[in-house]
């Protein structure tokens, strides 16, 4: 009976697919590790599942670290998402974040020591902000594919920036930024001491914050409904009194100032990470779409995947003891998000499964008959359309 | 003359791999289906055609074991193109998801792959399939020059898919029934179509063009695949859309595309260029600025198509 009603759970029935989509993917990844090397591959395999509980607390701390970037930006490309457009240049946004961030943190030595970071912080975001800014203005008058147009600010962006290093903060010796001063770095807040290792700072807090905010804004606000709104049904919202070229700069503005902020946030980590003069774009953005998907765009399901994704690459590091690539963290991690893509497949197994369950039970049949339906057909967007008809009460 | 003889002849190197995937992205989108994954794919065909070469070098050389890896790399981008359109047509997935997630595995598995059997991510090759001159056509004076020297054997197969691609999706009726299944799947079921066999030829096209593409990319420019297409898999969907999805636009952006890289990566060799006080960095920029202005003006008018990135439903009319 309980496990009935658990089962009836919209969000459990999504949560439950994600969980096969990920089993799904693990299978994989050890079939992948048992075809090079049959002998190594259960340890190994055994090394990504505990991935940074390995390591004790230092472990942990090499997952925050990894995961603060790619959760800023899975954010960015999840909020874009909500709101109907496809931020795909969360990596230019991302870069330029990053170059604001250690500019100001090696030139702007006037600012009073106690806010430089947060000042370099507030840049980044900024810089961030004006770079996503682009393409949404040229979406909203110009009716520019979004797509197309993040692509070549990502490449403009990388190039800027490039040249920007080598002509203000360059370490020519080892062609890339110098680094950047004391005050700038994030404070650690005693959370060094915590997990015992130089790598953590508050800015896991940072994060936790943008999550909350952006959960707030999307699910709580008119604003945040407007947004939804737009990214449903353009026409619809513009009939409604929706300025719909508003909603869509200010959305981008909003994707593009996460991403910048997560730029600053893990160069400012004092971790001694530098950008390398290369031409080559920032992968944290293009992470950040794996993030969201896997999340499911939802900010704390991003906030969760953005720790799981970290979680398998400290353990894709980890195998390299046993002399595998680490690239097999990336290949299971585009079977899971391959996988998120049959949510519909595996909500319908899972309605079967509970269609048996009921027939067991001749209490309540007509009841359990209707669940399948409805879980069919709503395949992703049900949280967003449960919030959206509590919004309209609101108002 | 001697500058623009080099140019047109760089140009191509830049230009022919962007035709050809975009035309690929092209057949995949025009049935309805939308191909983010042509990046991966064409990392996937580069892979597997390179390690065609890397392998059967020895015995082979010249122009019959770069046809040979073309059908090679065509094939790999075929079978791996089939994912999407599993997920795309039969799951009725999210077009967007489950191209990224081919994206994502196409570089990893190379990077793999490589490092699992030869221990280095590069895959290396010799390159045999320079042409200095082609017999008789080189000696032309000026378009001999320009078009038929210094050249690859894929230039003209760039070429020769170009026109069969446009007289395919123009003036046959797969062509039609193609653009039909983009515009009005519902439509085109009614009168008998198959739809889902019709949106799987057009993936499959993409991925056998983004495969050939792949492998186009690398040969000229390269003497190894080090597991990246430097991101041409975006840039020849960006030429899709500037292209607007017709054929001889999708020409008409890949060379105004390709010119613009061209100046930007041989910069150094054109005098003129050489003297301005000009930082490297402002010419890689300007071929991404010249297609974002162009866009801007030229967007306003979108020829998408319509039932682009839906996934069909026999149930839903």
């Amino acid at each position: 009976m309980r496990r009935i009603k658990l089962l009836q759970y919209e969000g459990f029935t999504s949560f439950l697919s994600s969980l096969m989509a990920i089993v799904a993917g693990l299978l994989v990844g050890l079939i992948i590790l048992l075809i090079s090397n049959a002998e190594d591959a259960f340890p190994a395999f055994i090394t990504i599942l505990k991935g940074g509980f390995l390591d004790g607390t230092r472990g942990m701390a090499q997952v925050i670290y990894f995961a603060i970037p790619i959760i800023m930006t899975g954010l960015s490309v999840g909020f874009a998402f909500k709101t109907g457009l496809f931020n795909i240049g969360a990596s230019g946004q991302f870069t330029l974040g990053a170059f604001v961030a250690i500019y100001i943190g090696i030139k702007w030595s006037f600012v009073p020591e106690q806010i430089h970071w947060l000042v370099a912080l507030l840049g980044a975001m900024a810089a961030g902000a004006v770079w996503g800014s682009g393409p949404g203005i040229l979406k909203a008058f110009f009716n520019v594919n979004e797509v197309i147009t993040s692509i070549m600010m990502n490449y403009i962006g990388m190039y800027l920036v490039n040249m920007s290093i080598v002509k203000t903060v360059y370490d020519s010796l080892k062609n890339q930024t110098k680094p950047v001063l004391k005050s700038a770095i994030l404070p650690k807040a005693g959370m060094d001491k915590l997990f015992n290792t130089g790598n953590v700072s508050i800015g896991i807090f940072i994060v936790i914050i943008a999550v909350i905010v952006i959960y707030i804004i999307l699910q709580k606000t008119t604003f945040g409904y407007e947004l939804k709104a737009c990214g449903s049904n353009k026409e619809a919202s513009k009939y409604a009194g929706i300025n719909e070229k508003r909603s869509i700069i200010l959305s981008m503005v909003i994707a593009g100032a996460l991403s910048g902020l997560g730029g600053g946030l893990l160069y400012l980590s004092g971790s001694g990470k530098y950008i390398h003069v290369l031409d080559v774009l920032a992968p944290e953005g293009f992470s950040g779409i794996s993030v969201a998907l896997l999340g499911m765009s939802h900010p704390i399901g991003i906030l969760l995947s953005g720790l799981f994704i970290a979680h398998l690459e400290v353990g894709g590091f980890n195998i390299q003891l046993y002399n595998f690539v680490p690239e097999v963290i990336d290949m299971i991690i585009a079977v899971i998000i391959y996988c998120g893509a049959f949510a519909l497949l595996f909500k319908q197994i899972i309605s079967r499964f509970i269609k048996k369950g009921t027939s067991e039970d001749i209490e309540e049949p007509q009841q359990a008959a209707k669940i399948p339906v409805a879980a069919e057909s709503q395949v992703v967007n049900s949280e967003t359309e449960e919030n959206d008809t509590e919004q309209r009460e609101d108002n | 003359m001697s500058t623009v003889y080099f140019l047109a002849q760089q140009t191509m190197y830049f230009a022919i791999p962007l035709l050809i995937v975009a035309l690929g992205g092209m057949f995949s989108e025009r049935s309805g289906i939308v191909n983010i994954a042509l990046e991966g794919i064409m990392v996937v065909g580069a892979f597997f055609g390179i390690g065609f070469i890397n392998i059967f070098q020895n015995t082979m050389s010249g122009q019959t074991l770069l046809l040979l890896a073309v059908l090679v790399a065509a094939a790999a981008g075929a079978l791996f193109s089939l994912f999407h359109a599993f997920a795309a047509i039969n799951l009725k997935a999210n077009q967007t998801i489950s191209g990224t997630a081919l994206n994502m595995f196409a570089p990893a598995f190379a990077v793999y792959t490589a490092r699992m059997i030869q221990g280095v991510q590069q895959v290396q090759f010799m390159d045999t399939f320079y042409i200095r001159s082609v017999p008789i056509l080189g000696d032309i004076p000026v378009l001999g020059q320009m078009f038929f020297r210094n050249a690859y054997i894929t230039t003209y197969i760039g070429f020769a898919i170009f026109l069969i691609s446009w007289f395919i999706i123009n003036n046959t009726r797969f062509g039609l029934r193609l653009r039909a299944c983009g515009e009005h799947p519902q439509a085109a079921d009614s009168v008998g179509i198959n739809v889902y066999n019709i949106r799987y030829a057009g993936v499959i096209i993409s991925g056998i063009l983004a495969g050939i593409g792949g492998l186009t990319f690398v040969i000229p420019t390269s003497t190894n695949f080090n597991a990246t297409v430097d991101g041409y898999g975006f840039l020849a969907l960006a030429v899709l859309i500037f292209g607007q999805w017709r054929t001889q636009k999708i020409l008409v952006a890949a060379f105004f595309f390709g010119i613009m890289k061209t100046f930007a990566s041989a910069y150094s060799g054109i005098p003129f260029l050489k003297v301005l006080p000009i930082s490297n960095e402002v010419y890689k920029m300007i071929p991404y600025i010249a297609t974002l202005v162009v866009l801007t003006f030229s967007s306003k008018k979108s020829q998408a198509p319509r039932a682009e990135g839906i996934p069909y439903d026999k149930g839903s009319r």
